[in-house]
């Protein structure tokens, strides 16, 4: 089992070309998510907020 | 008929709506697909006889090249519909679909050049289709400094849809390029007509990822859209209406939250 553990990172000698692969790919999805979720949030609080004042305003 | 499902999909509350009920339904089989195709891609295919186990790489460069030019003709398709009916639903997509691409193209630059040393021994070629490739990358840069450069969104929106469907030429060359030019890039093995170059243990998981890289863009997109619609917004109603449902996530809605709705609404 470690055996075939290590022969499958090592790669068949290409481990330093196609683990950096995965690891980016991992990392431009998770920022993806990230950023996507937080771009959401973002318009969701200003909206809020554009409510908000539209309230205060027109409040007698 | 169909223009009752177009006006629809261009009215912003039942697009929020839809968009937030349909995120689950593209993330879940994304994640699915893509634990399948890295099991397949990275365990149970066998290894190349020519690259060994080096050509790996490929269930991560081609979905992510894929996704590069897909998100592109996606983001030009709804840019020229928000320009032409004046669609604000469309742009909103258009404008979602930018840095979702641009990663993308960054990504399939850095796994192929990390590809491209062991196989072509150098990282980078001045090559038609790297060339056109790094070009899309800044087609998507320039696109977002466009929007970012103008306040007014409306204005953003028109100015940055021109620059969306004319960069759209780009997407055939990237495409065609290693059949119209000697390059070093191999030509395509999946998008192609008759039959694939690859046994079908190295093609399905390939497939998968595919699959899953373009419900993963579906998803994102989803809900970055519905961001980008909130921000067009003006219409007090259906924004309060929504923005309740979320505040009901996390707890009772304010005491004055019933009696707001009739003043916004202007009664």
């Amino acid at each position: 089992m470690t055996v075939n553990l290590a022969r499958f990172f090592a790669m068949g000698g290409y481990a330093v070309y196609v683990w950096p692969c995965y690891a980016l790919a991992a990392l431009v999805i998770g920022l993806n998510i990230v950023a996507a979720r937080r771009s959401l949030q973002r318009a969701q609080r200003a909206a809020r907020r554009r409510l908000e004042a539209a309230r205060g305003a027109m409040a007698p | 008929m169909a223009w009752v499902w177009f006006h629809k999909f261009g009215s912003p509350p039942h697009f929020y709506r839809l968009a937030t009920r349909l995120t689950p339904w593209a993330a879940w089989p994304a994640l699915l697909l893509g634990l399948a195709g890295l099991i397949g891609g990275l365990v149970l295919a066998p290894a190349d006889y020519q690259q060994g186990d080096g050509f790996r790489i490929i269930y991560v460069h081609a979905p992510a090249a894929w996704l590069s030019l897909m998100v592109y003709v996606v983001m030009a398709c709804t840019a020229a519909v928000g320009l032409i009916w004046r669609m604000a639903v469309a742009h909103a997509v258009a404008a979602s679909c930018a840095p979702i691409g641009a990663s993308f193209t960054a990504l399939a630059l850095a796994t192929g050049m990390l590809w491209g040393r062991p196989m072509w021994g150098t990282y980078w070629e001045w090559d038609p289709r790297l060339t056109s490739e790094l070009l899309l990358l800044f087609l998507y840069l320039g696109y977002m400094g466009l929007r970012n450069a103008i306040d007014d969104v409306p204005r953003a929106d028109r100015a940055s849809a021109v620059l969306a469907i004319v960069g759209v030429v780009n997407v055939p060359i990237i495409h065609y390029s290693v059949i119209w030019w000697n390059s070093l890039h191999q030509a395509p093995s999946v998008m192609k007509f008759g039959q694939p170059t690859m046994p079908a243990s190295m093609l399905i998981p390939l497939l998968l990822m595919l699959a899953a890289f373009t419900l993963l863009f579906a998803a994102l997109l989803l809900i970055r859209a519905r961001g980008e619609v909130l921000q067009r917004e003006r219409n007090a109603r259906w924004m309060l209406e929504a923005l309740e449902r979320l505040s009901t996530h996390d707890g009772p809605p304010t005491r004055d939250g019933p009696s707001a709705k009739g003043v916004l609404v202007g009664r």
